[in-house]
């Protein structure tokens, strides 16, 4: 069983996130890491992977810095990494970044099995990517699974809507997108980070994706950023401290806003 | 006019709000066509032609039957080689999400998700999304192709206008790929008679605070008509569905009033709530993040809080 991940390394939810000059998002000016939500993925490969003796190739479209989100992938206990890497990507959409996946996966030795994505990033938080990627590929797609079986050529997948509760079939190859209810993501142990430092890591640019670089990129997007502002920070509230009287003082203010 | 194609979102039939919202915005840039698909179009057609749509799309095909992804998005691909619109406009569900992105692919279309406004400036079609959190508000335009657009939930109020919808069957066919998916069990979610979270004007939320006793958010959100949403510390203890989950992860609302109770306001919760017109919490840390962002803010237990306040809210209402 062979799988491939596609991670994404992006700046942190914690730090101040921002625009560059050129309105993509700024990923030089904060720290960045391995997209939470893809940490998933990670762990969901690791499980099946464990369970029928797979490989699990840990994938990334990035600026160099990128590498260290492959470096977690890694030392979480993913076999070896592809880093996708050239100055002509920056700024590139979802459909652009679909296509260089999408090369990218095609050129790997052997064919996957099975391909996972988180369910969205943390900074551009679309959640199309892996939709997008599986159009591409021609591969049935799964997405938002919060629970996932392999068995007899075929995953099986537990989505949970708002309606209803699903169980939905597909025939390998496929595409899987997971939840954050789906598993809970190990952390490196020390044999895990000994171990990530020899595994290989495959760096291509687009040249030997053979992706032309006028397909790609801030100039080829196929949509514009035209300006964007920061929310006017929220005018202080009034707090008040619950004297046996908070709840009242609640009604009060819910009347004079007319909600009541 | 050129069109603009709005996929309707239905049940059996029944039209839901976000659908009259898209129809709304459709009318700004050109001329509305609706796209249905499922069963009972014909318990559609009255709402759909007052909120103006002058084309009702639809097939009887056995291949969108079972309403999955796929064949809906070669639907509306067809569809769009048809009429050439100027933009499709999608509702901002993980399912419209899914659409939306095989479309823009099969049709080379840039893509915006997410949009909470659609305008026309100077002949051009400019979304508004809020980013980063909601720290951030982006003004953007698809460039290349058909514009297609997933917009959210109370992006535009409703606004009438009547128009002669003509019913335009389309022939249909699903590729081979369409099938390779397929829906093998389904067991329906209970409902809870309670508005839906992404629609609610109001919305009262519970955390961990809770310590897994709902009851005094659900009395209060009662006495409010409002939507009961949760943290995902409560989702994950088991003490809510996931489905009512308010986050990052979960549902992102912006109703008129949101009601934070026992939670403390992490980055990943404020994704889904920021943009909320008001914002209150219940919370009994008066240095919990949320209050940063309330416009009022009760410091207290909410225990003791929230009865008070039910009780005052029920007598005001009468
Ligand atoms: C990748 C990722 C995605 C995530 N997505 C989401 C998401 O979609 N939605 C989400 O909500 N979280 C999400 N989280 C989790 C988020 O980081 C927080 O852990 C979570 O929101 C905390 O929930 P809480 O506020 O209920 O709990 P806590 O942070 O534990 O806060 C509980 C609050 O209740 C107060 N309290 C306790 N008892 C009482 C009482 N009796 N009366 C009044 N107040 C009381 C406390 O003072 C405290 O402020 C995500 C995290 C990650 C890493
Ligand atoms: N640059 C990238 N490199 C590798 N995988 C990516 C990249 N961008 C997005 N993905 C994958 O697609 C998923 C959804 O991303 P998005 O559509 O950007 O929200 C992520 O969780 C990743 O699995």
């Amino acid at each position: 069983m062979n799988i491939v991940v596609c991670v994404k390394y992006v700046p942190d939810a914690q730090a101040d996130r921002t625009f560059s000059v050129d309105n993509t998002t700024d990923r030089a000016g904060v720290d960045g890491l391995l997209s939470e939500l893809d940490e998933y993925a990670v762990e969901e490969a690791l499980k099946i992977a464990e369970a029928n003796d797979g490989e699990v190739t840990i994938l990334t479209i990035g600026p160099d810095r990128a590498a260290d989100a492959l470096k977690k992938a890694l030392q979480m206990g993913a076999h070896r990494a592809v880093h996708v890497n050239d100055a002509a990507i920056h700024g590139s959409d979802a459909i652009a970044t679909s296509l260089v996946l999408a090369k990218a996966i095609q050129k790997l030795d052997p064919q996957p099995d099975l391909v996972l994505t988180g369910m969205a990033s943390t900074d551009g938080t679309m959640g199309v990517v892996p939709t997008m990627l599986a159009e591409r590929l021609g591969l049935p797609a799964v997405t938002y699974a919060s629970e996932l079986t392999v068995a007899d050529g075929k995953v099986s997948v537990r989505r949970d809507g708002d309606l209803a509760s699903q169980t939905i079939e597909a025939t390998l190859p496929a595409l899987v997108s997971v939840t954050d209810q789906i598993n809970e993501p190990r952390y490196p142990s020390f044999k895990g980070i000994m171990a990530a430092k020899k595994k290989p890591v495959d760096t291509w640019t687009l040249a030997d994706l053979g992706v032309d670089a006028e397909l790609v990129g801030l100039t080829a997007a196929w949509t514009t950023v035209e300006s964007f502002s920061a929310r006017p920070p929220r005018q202080k509230g009034q707090i008040v401290t619950d004297e046996g009287d908070g709840g009242s003082k609640l009604a009060v203010f819910l009347g004079e806003h007319k909600f009541l | 006019m050129a069109e603009v194609l709005v996929l309707v979102e239905h049940i059996d039939g029944r039209v839901r709000k976000t659908t009259a919202e898209l129809l709304t915005i459709a009318r700004r840039l050109g001329e509305p066509a609706a796209v249905f698909v499922g069963s009972n179009v014909a318990q559609a057609t009255d709402v759909l032609a007052k909120y103006g749509a002058t084309k009702i799309y639809h097939s009887d095909s056995a291949d969108l039957a079972d309403y999955l992804v796929v064949p809906q998005a070669e639907f509306l691909a067809q569809i769009v080689a048809q009429s050439s619109p100027v933009a499709v406009l999608i509702p901002s569900s993980p399912e419209g999400k899914e659409v939306a992105a095989r479309l823009a692919v099969k049709t080379d279309s840039g893509l915006i998700t997410d949009a909470v406004d659609v305008q026309l400036a100077d002949g051009k079609i400019v979304t508004t999304q809020s980013v980063f959190a909601g720290s951030y508000t982006v003004a953007a335009t698809a460039t290349t192709g058909t514009a297609i657009i997933t917009v959210k939930p109370n992006s535009a109020p409703p606004q009438q206008q009547p128009a002669e919808s003509v019913d335009t069957p389309v022939e249909f066919a699903a590729s081979d790929l369409a099938k390779t998916a397929r829906i093998t069990a389904s067991s329906p979610k209970a409902k809870s008679g309670r508005p839906e979270l992404t629609e609610a004007a109001i919305v009262v939320s519970g955390g961990r605070g809770t310590s897994g006793d709902f009851s005094k958010v659900e009395e209060f959100a009662d006495s409010l008509g409002a939507a009961v949403g949760a943290s995902r510390a409560a989702v994950d203890a088991g003490w809510y569905p996931h489905t009512s989950q308010v986050g990052q992860t979960g549902k992102q609302v912006s109703p008129q009033l949101y009601v934070a109770v026992g939670i403390s306001g992490a980055i990943q919760h404020r994704a889904g709530m920021q943009t909320s017109k008001t914002i209150i919490a219940v919370n009994k840390d008066e240095e919990a993040p949320i209050f940063e962002l309330v416009d009022f803010g009760v410091v207290g237990d909410l225990f003791n809080v929230l009865p008070q306040a039910t009780e005052a809210v029920k007598t005001a209402k009468g």
